[in-house]
């Protein structure tokens, strides 16, 4: 049987190496927040001709919008992030582009959200996560009711889902400055996706090892756990399996309006996986007996 | 243990047989014979609109401008002639807003004056000084003030547009072809405008949009019942008599959002959408296939049975499919084969232990249940928060994906509970499949 267990300070090892990088990049640049939380106006234009990237930063200079973010949005379209317009400009600046770079332009879709509507998507962005996780925390305490040490394990979940929505948010940010990702709505929408599956797999496995407490297959904890742990390992790693086979077509094929929705999913649920079967059920052994391996001998009795 | 299964199999064929039926283009009955996309994937505009509700007259309850606001915009939007539009209205901490979807409006600038626009229109008479003169403000340009006379009941009154009837239209003059908004009075109008116009006798009057001059005509005779407005370009024109017929806003509106999605960005994500959902499922039936044998084959076969099942809910409701909404559907389609796999994964369990192939399935499913069952809440929390999160701020997009992940979610219980047994059941009654290595059990 794989010993699962006695890594476990490989596995902190692993995530820290994730984590902490994705901290700092967070304490020092945080999120690139979108349109949604912001405000401002995000147009994706599409060119009849090829236009390149610096005519177009160009062309927007000239019309005072040396503010403006490009980005290549894929066949030739680009990704236009401007303070908030009102329609009369936006129709200016069509005109304009369509004059100065010659060539028929197309706004394939524009988004531009006002000062009052970002603050009000924040806040109830806020409450909805600190509903959602009360809501959670709530279930976590129903769920582990039947546990041996309600609390404890109640903790090292939490601790587990955490660490997945770290893990998405780090991401993110690095992927931020690194790559332009901003974090719209639907990022949020993928996050608290993410805590349903996530918080689902932990229960799965902490479950399997409860049960296995219960059949008292070893007295000690280690051998007990690491044997719920493996014993999940076919149902987690298909369900994940079968789930990422979605997420990722979707991802590749799936278009531009929810990339970060999926690319948070993939993160996530990718993470989730891990967590629930690296990081979760390791740290109750922990917690009971320290982080030292136990000896190599204890596994091959098994 | 074995209630009768082969009824409970004939419902879920007939079942699926009617789904199938159902989601197919064209069949349904009323409104339920296509599936009902969102803006996203049709093309359109989304709007929101803040109604500022400090202009009001103060008589007015809240409650009542956002009302004929409400009504005032659904008039507008319908006399544009929009199929499907979605007018409605929000308030919360941050105020009043009405929200507009237009799917597949093409020129939305015009839509956008149409709708937001106040159009209040009056008529007003020339400021003269004691001489007679016309009075100058300081940039050179006409005072006006708005023509006030005595209503049918001796009171003063100015004439503004709320005295017309709602019938004005849009005619071109025979001789210039020019575009001009040809208007009637009702009878208190009628009164007020006979009285100005007599005053003001071969001198111009003022019309007046939202406190913009659009003309000046003279007068050149005494009007009672009706009269036209000139110097509009069509387009204007046609905006300006559909705002008169559906009245004038009671408080301003500003947008604070807008949402444009191009029609052939909407049908592309579509047609991407579909191809990734196709693809993505496909690699779960062949993966459940090769993993679990025959019964990674019956959950495909119960998955099938799952997507059709949703889609026929998702058309019935109906539910407004966008690009999230899609995403979350497939997500718990690769969810749903999580009940499976435990099922599954515990059916081989119990096969190894040595039990029968009947009482391993009873077994295995007995097991998994409340594994599946306990799984699910989360995911259900999460939806519900999201649903909320989604409707206080009119976001479609992410009210789409809580919708579809939610429904998904509880009709992939259903399934994995009902179907799949129901499946391997009928299997083992018949006699099929007895060897465990069809369920991925390794011969020992």
């Amino acid at each position: 049987m794989i010993d699962l267990v006695g890594k476990r300070n490989w596995f902190f090892l692993i995530s820290a190496i994730v984590i902490i990088p994705g901290i700092i990049s967070l304490a020092v640049f945080g999120l690139k927040p979108g349109v949604d939380f912001s405000s401002g106006t995000a147009i994706t234009f599409h060119f009849d001709k090829t236009v390149e990237l610096g005519q177009l930063r160009q062309e927007l200079t000239n019309e005072g919008y040396d503010q403006a973010v490009v980005q290549p949005a894929g066949e030739g379209d680009f990704f236009v992030r401007l303070p908030e317009m009102s329609t009369d400009q936006t129709t200016k600046l069509k005109n304009d582009l369509q004059t100065g770079l010659d060539t028929t332009v197309t706004i394939s879709s524009l988004y531009t959200v006002s000062p009052i509507v970002a603050a009000g998507t924040v806040r109830n962005t806020i409450i909805a996560i600190v509903v959602a996780a009360v809501a959670i925390l709530l279930y976590i305490s129903w769920a582990f009711r039947k546990m041996p040490k309600p609390f404890r394990w109640g903790t090292c979940a939490i601790i587990a889902l955490v660490h997945d929505l770290v893990v998405v948010i780090a991401i993110f940010s690095i992927l931020g400055w690194a790559a332009g990702v901003e974090v719209d709505a639907l990022f949020v929408t993928g996050v608290l996706a993410v805590v349903g599956v996530s918080v689902n797999n932990i229960v799965v496995v902490f479950d399997r090892i409860r049960e296995n407490m219960k059949r008292g297959i070893s007295r000690d904890f280690e051998v007990v756990a690491n044997y719920g742990i493996v014993e999940s390992l076919g149902r987690s790693l298909n369900t994940g399996l079968a789930t990422l086979f979605v997420i990722v077509a979707l991802y590749l094929l799936g278009g531009q309006t929810t990339h970060t929705l999926v690319l948070a999913l993939l993160i996530g649920i990718a993470t989730g996986i891990y967590s629930s079967l690296c990081i979760a059920g390791q740290l109750l052994v922990v917690w009971e007996k320290g982080l030292a391996p136990r000896k190599k001998e204890a596994v091959s009795s098994i | 243990m074995k209630r009768a299964n082969t009824p409970l199999l004939i419902f879920i064929l007939a079942l699926f047989a009617v789904c199938v039926w159902f989601i197919l283009p064209g069949n349904g009955f009323g409104d339920r014979k296509d599936f009902k996309l969102g803006l996203d994937l049709k093309g359109g505009s989304h709007l929101v609109y803040r109604i500022d509700l400090s202009k009001k007259d103060p008589s007015q309850s809240d409650a009542d401008v956002i009302a004929g606001v409400k009504q005032k915009i659904e008039r507008r939007v319908n006399a544009y002639g929009v199929t499907e539009p979605i007018v409605q209205t929000i308030t919360n901490e941050g105020g009043s807003f009405v929200l507009v979807q237009l799917p597949g409006v093409t020129d939305i600038d015009e839509a956008i004056n149409l709708i937001g626009q106040t159009a209040e229109l009056d008529f007003r008479e020339q400021v003269v000084d004691a001489s007679g003169k016309p009075v100058l403000d300081a940039e050179g340009n006409q005072e006006w003030k708005i023509a006030t006379a005595k209503g049918t009941d001796g009171q003063e009154r100015e004439l503004t547009g709320k005295y017309l009837k709602p019938n004005a239209q849009v005619v071109l003059t025979p001789q210039t072809n020019e575009p001009e908004v040809a208007f009637e009075w009702n009878s208190e109008g009628a009164t007020l405008f006979e009285q100005i116009t007599q005053r003001n006798l071969n001198k111009p009057l003022g019309i007046f949009l939202d406190n913009k001059l659009i003309s000046a005509p003279t007068v050149q005779a005494v009007i009672k019942d009706k009269g036209v407005i000139t110097g509009l370009t069509l387009e204007n024109a046609k905006t300006l008599a559909i705002q008169l017929n559906s009245g004038s806003l009671d408080v301003p509106l500003t947008i604070v959002e807008r949402r444009d999605i191009g029609a052939t960005l909407g049908a592309d994500s579509l047609k991407k959408s579909l191809e990734a959902g196709i693809i993505g499922a496909a690699m779960v039936i062949i993966f459940m296939i090769a993993y679990y044998r025959f019964s990674g084959l019956m959950a495909c076969l119960a998955l099938i049975v799952y997507v059709a099942l949703t889609l026929a809910v998702f058309k019935l409701i109906p539910v407004v499919l966008t690009l999230p909404g899609i995403a979350g559907f497939l997500v718990s389609v690769g969810m749903g084969v999580d009940g499976n796999v435990l099922v599954a994964e515990r059916l081989k369990e119990e096969l190894r232990r040595g039990r029968t192939l009947g009482a391993a399935i009873e077994e295995g499913f007995k097991q998994s249940w409340s594994a599946i069952l306990d799984a699910n809440v989360t995911v259900f929390i999460a939806c519900i928060v999201l649903y909320w999160l989604g409707n206080t701020f009119g976001n479609f997009l992410v009210l789409g994906f809580a919708t579809t992940l939610f429904i998904g979610t509880l009709l992939s219980m259903f399934t994995q509970v009902v179907v799949t047994r129901t499946f391997l059941r009928a299997v083992v009654g018949a006699g099929m499949a007895k060897s465990p290595a069809a369920y991925g059990v390794a011969k020992q």
